[in-house]
C-alpha cells in the first residue's frame, strides 16, 4: 500500500520540461567561437573530409608544397591514433598539429580550438582541418570552418556520393582525386560527377590527382580567389 | 559510430536543466531527430541506457520524434518533401539544397520529478 502511495505521488509530482535546444548546441557555440577567432586572423579555414585512404593528407602535403611563396598554411589533423600525418605534412615546410582522438570518429570544435592554439595563426593564410576519416560521423560537428571540402577518389566508386548522402549534402566543395587512374580502375566520370551535382548542385567539383598534380593549379587558383574575396 | 557521444551530450544537457529545474529524477526524454541529422534513431534508442547508467536519467524512457526533410524550391518557391536524396523540385525539376526541415537533432522535453 504504502508502495503504491509512493508511486502515485512520484507520477503527480512529473512535471514537463521544455527545452528544445539542439544537442550539439555547445559545439555549435564553440564553432562559432572559432570562426570568429579564424575572421580575425584573416584566414581561410577548410575542413576537409573523406572515408579513408581518399588520398586528404598527399592532397594536403601537395598543396601546401605547391602553394609555398603564394600563400602561408598551416594544418591541424585528426587521426584516432598515431602522429603519422602531422609528421609527414610537417615535410612540406608548413606548421602541422596532430589531434589524436582515440575513440572518437569525428573533430569536434574544442578540439580544434585547442589545436589551433599552438599555432601562430598570425603567420598563416591559410587553415586546413584534415578530419578523421570517415564520412558519416563529422558530417553534424561545424569546426568554425568556411568551406567544407568533401574529398572522395576514383577507386572508391561514382556511386559513393549516393552512400553517403548526408556528407555530400553538406558540401561547398568536392574533390574527386586520383583522376590519374581513373580510366585503370574504370570509375564512369560522367555518372560520378552527374551523382556528385545532383547531391549538392552548390558545391564546386575539382577534379585532380594529388600524386601528379593533375587539375591542382585550378584548386590553388580558387583558394587565392576565395581569401582575396574574404579580405 | 557516434550516437553513443551525441546521446551523452543530450544527456548532459537533460541532466543540467534538469537540476536546474530543481528535479531529483528524469523520466521521460523527449527529442527531435532530422532525416538529416546524420544520425540513427535505432542507434540513439540503443545508446540511451549505456549513457543514463548512473545519472539523474537512468531506467527513463526514451522518445524520438522522426522529422522527414521538408525542402524549397528555389526556383519555382514551392515546398514539397523529397522522395529521395536528390532534392527534385517535383514542379519544375530544379535541384534545389534549401532544406526547411529535415536537419533537427534536439533536445524537445523532458519529464521530471
Amino acid at each position: 500500500m504504502e508502495i503504491r502511495d509512493h508511486a502515485k505521488r512520484a507520477e503527480a509530482e512529473q512535471r514537463t520540461i521544455v527545452i528544445n535546444q539542439g544537442v550539439l548546441s555547445k559545439n555549435d557555440l564553440l564553432a562559432r567561437e572559432n570562426r570568429a577567432l579564424f575572421k580575425s586572423k584573416r584566414l581561410l579555414t577548410m575542413n576537409i573530409v573523406s572515408s579513408p585512404g581518399s588520398g586528404k593528407t598527399a592532397f594536403i602535403e601537395r598543396t601546401l608544397t605547391d602553394i609555398k611563396g603564394r600563400l602561408r598554411g598551416g594544418v591541424v589533423v585528426g587521426d584516432l591514433a598515431t602522429d603519422n600525418d602531422a609528421k609527414r605534412i610537417a615535410r612540406s615546410g608548413s606548421p602541422a598539429i596532430q589531434i589524436t582522438t582515440g575513440d572518437t570518429c569525428h573533430l569536434d570544435a574544442e578540439m580544434v580550438a585547442e589545436a589551433t592554439a599552438k599555432l601562430d595563426l598570425n603567420a598563416l593564410d591559410l587553415l586546413i582541418i584534415e578530419n578523421v576519416g570517415n564520412l558519416v560521423c563529422p558530417s553534424g560537428y561545424d569546426l568554425g570552418e568556411d568551406l567544407r571540402v568533401v574529398m572522395l577518389s576514383t577507386t572508391e566508386g561514382e556511386d559513393k556520393p549516393l552512400k553517403y548522402p548526408t556528407m555530400f549534402k553538406t558540401a561547398d566543395v568536392v574533390i574527386l582525386n586520383k583522376m590519374d587512374i581513373a580510366e585503370v580502375v574504370g570509375v564512369d566520370r560522367e555518372t560520378a560527377l552527374s551523382n556528385i551535382h545532383r547531391l549538392t548542385p552548390q558545391a564546386i567539383v575539382f577534379e585532380v590527382s594529388a600524386r601528379t598534380g593533375l587539375g591542382m593549379e585550378a584548386w590553388y587558383q580558387f583558394i587565392e580567389q576565395r581569401l582575396a574575396a574574404a579580405r | 559510430m557516434h550516437e553513443i557521444s551525441v546521446m551523452q551530450s543530450a544527456i548532459e544537457l537533460a541532466v543540467e536543466n534538469a537540476k536546474a529545474q530543481g528535479a531529483q529524477q528524469i523520466h521521460r526524454v523527449n527529442m527531435r531527430v532530422g532525416a538529416l541529422a546524420g544520425v540513427v534513431p535505432d542507434s540513439l534508442e540503443f545508446a540511451f541506457p549505456i549513457v543514463c547508467q548512473g545519472t539523474m536519467a537512468e531506467g527513463a524512457t526514451l522518445e524520438i520524434e522522426f522529422i522527414p526533410a521538408l525542402c524549397r524550391c528555389s526556383s519555382c518557391n514551392s515546398e514539397f518533401e523529397p522522395k529521395d536524396f536528390f532534392y527534385e523540385c517535383p514542379n519544375c525539376k530544379a535541384l534545389t539544397v534549401d532544406l526547411l526541415r529535415g536537419k533537427e537533432l534536439e533536445l524537445a522535453y523532458l519529464e521530471v520529478s
